[in-house]
C-alpha cells in the first residue's frame, strides 16, 4: 500500500471524528423526563398512552371533527369528552409541565399548539419577528407601517 | 363423516378459534365512539335573518362581537388581511343579482348581516383538494383546520366571499382569547361553522343567542314544525345569488 503512513492514521482520525458524538456523550446519563401527572386515571392505561397517544389523538380529532363523535368510551367502559382543550387539558392543567417535558427530551415538536391554546396561556404576545423577516427588514406589525407597500 | 358429526365439529372448532384467543388476549379493547348526548341535531340547519328587526338597532354589532369573541377571530386592522365569520354589507353588494336603482336607494346604508350560507351544494367542498372542508349530514359546511393546506381554491369557488385566509399569524390580533376554542394559524382558510361546537353541547349559535331583537332565527329547515320553517312558509324571503344553484341555507326575511 502506498502512503500507508498517511492513509491509515487518516482513516483512524476520520473514524474518530465521525463517531465523536458517541465518545463525547459516553458515560453521561441524562435524567429521564418527569412529566407532572394529574391525580386520577387517564383515558387508557399509562403504558398505552405513553406509546400510542399520538395515534389516539389523531383518531380522536378525525372522529370528533369529521364524524361528530365527541364521546369516547375507553377499554374499561369509562366515558370521556373528546377534545384537546376541553378534554385532555382539563386534567393535564399545564402543557409546559406535561407535554413539553417529554417532547423536549425526545426533540419532537408537534404542531398542536399552533392553533390550540395551552391552558396556561391567558394572553397572546405581540407579533414575533422571524429571522427571515428580520433579514429582509419586513415589519411585523400590520396596518401603520405597511400602507405604502402595496 | 356424517352430516351431524360434521356440523358438531365445525361448531366446536369455530367457537374455539373465536373465543379462546379473545379470552386470553388481554390487549383486545372495546373502544367505542359515540355522538354527544344532548346535542342539537337537524336534517338541514338553516338561518333566517329578519332584516327589519335587525334595522331597529342600526349601530348594534352584538352578533358579530359574540361570534368573533367566542371563536377567537382576530381583529386585523389591514382590510386586505382581515378575517370575518359574520359581517355587514350593503344591499347592492349583498344582492348584486337584483339591481334596481330605487331599491338601492331604499336600502342604502342599511346593513345586511352576512355569514357562510352553508349551501346545499357547496362549491367550496367540490374544489377542496384535501377534503378539509366538507358537508356534514346536518347541512353544516364544516372545516377541518387540521387538513387545510391553504390553497384557497375554496375562496375562489365561494360566490359569497364567506371565507377568509390567514395571511399572518392571527394570535397577536386576538385581544381576549377564549380558552374553550382554538385559534387558527397562518396559512389556513376559515369561516363560520354554524357553531357546531355549541350545537354539540345543546346550545344555539352564539350570534342567535346574542341578538337582543331576536332577528336571527336558527333551526331545522326540513322540520315542518320548527320556528324557521314556519316563518319561511308565512313570509317572503330572498337568498343570495340563488341562480348559481348552490342552495344557500341563509334566508333574508324582507317585508
Amino acid at each position: 500500500m502506498y502512503n500507508s503512513d498517511k492513509v491509515i492514521p487518516g482513516i483512524i482520525i476520520f473514524v474518530l471524528f465521525v463517531t465523536l458524538p458517541i465518545w463525547w456523550n459516553h458515560g453521561k446519563t441524562v435524567a429521564a423526563p418527569q412529566p407532572e401527572l394529574p391525580q386520577g386515571r387517564c383515558v387508557e392505561s399509562k403504558e398505552y398512552m405513553r406509546s400510542h397517544h399520538m395515534q389516539l389523538l389523531n383518531q380522536w380529532r378525525n372522529m370528533a371533527i369529521r364524524d361528530g363523535m365527541r364521546v369516547y368510551t375507553s377499554s374499561d367502559g369509562a366515558r370521556f369528552w373528546i377534545g384537546l382543550q376541553n378534554g385532555c387539558m382539563k386534567c393535564h392543567h399545564d402543557k409546559s409541565k406535561f407535554c413539553d417535558r417529554c417532547h423536549q427530551f425526545a426533540a419532537v415538536e408537534p404542531y398542536c399548539w399552533n392553533c390550540h391554546i395551552p391552558p396556561e396561556t391567558k394572553k397572546f404576545g405581540p407579533p414575533k419577528a422571524t429571522k427571515l423577516l428580520k433579514l429582509f427588514h419586513v415589519p411585523v406589525t400590520l396596518g401603520d407601517s405597511q400602507e405604502g407597500e402595496e | 363423516m356424517d352430516r351431524r358429526k360434521f356440523l358438531k365439529l365445525a361448531a366446536i372448532s369455530a367457537s374455539l378459534a373465536g373465543g379462546v384467543p379473545g379470552f386470553f388476549n388481554r390487549e383486545v379493547k372495546a373502544k367505542n365512539y359515540s355522538p354527544p348526548p344532548g346535542a342539537l341535531t337537524a336534517r338541514r340547519w338553516g338561518m333566517a335573518i329578519d332584516i327589519k328587526k335587525c334595522w331597529e338597532e342600526p349601530e348594534c354589532n352584538d352578533c358579530i362581537k359574540a361570534c368573533h369573541h367566542i371563536h377567537n377571530v382576530p381583529n386585523i386592522p389591514e382590510k386586505k388581511k382581515e378575517i370575518k365569520w359574520i359581517w355587514k354589507d350593503e344591499f347592492e353588494h349583498v344582492f348584486p343579482d337584483k339591481p334596481n336603482e330605487f331599491n338601492n336607494l331604499v336600502f342604502s346604508h342599511k346593513p345586511f348581516i352576512l355569514l357562510c350560507n352553508h349551501c346545499k351544494h357547496p362549491p367550496c367542498v367540490r374544489v377542496c383538494p384535501t377534503q378539509a372542508t366538507f358537508k356534514r349530514e346536518d347541512g353544516i359546511v364544516m372545516m377541518d383546520y387540521h387538513r387545510c393546506i391553504g390553497c384557497r381554491f375554496c375562496m375562489a369557488a365561494c360566490p359569497f366571499g364567506a371565507r377568509s385566509f390567514n395571511w399572518v399569524d392571527p394570535r397577536p390580533y386576538i385581544q381576549d382569547p377564549n380558552p374553550e376554542f382554538p385559534t387558527r394559524m397562518k396559512g389556513v382558510v376559515e369561516k363560520c361553522l354554524f357553531c357546531y361546537e355549541r350545537l354539540e353541547k345543546g346550545q344555539i349559535p352564539a350570534c342567535v343567542e346574542a341578538c337582543k331583537r331576536k332577528a336571527l332565527i336558527f333551526g331545522d329547515l326540513e322540520d315542518e314544525n320548527s320556528e324557521i320553517a314556519q316563518v319561511l312558509k308565512s313570509r317572503f324571503s330572498i337568498r343570495r345569488k340563488p341562480e348559481l344553484g348552490t342552495g344557500p341555507s341563509v334566508f333574508y326575511l324582507i317585508g
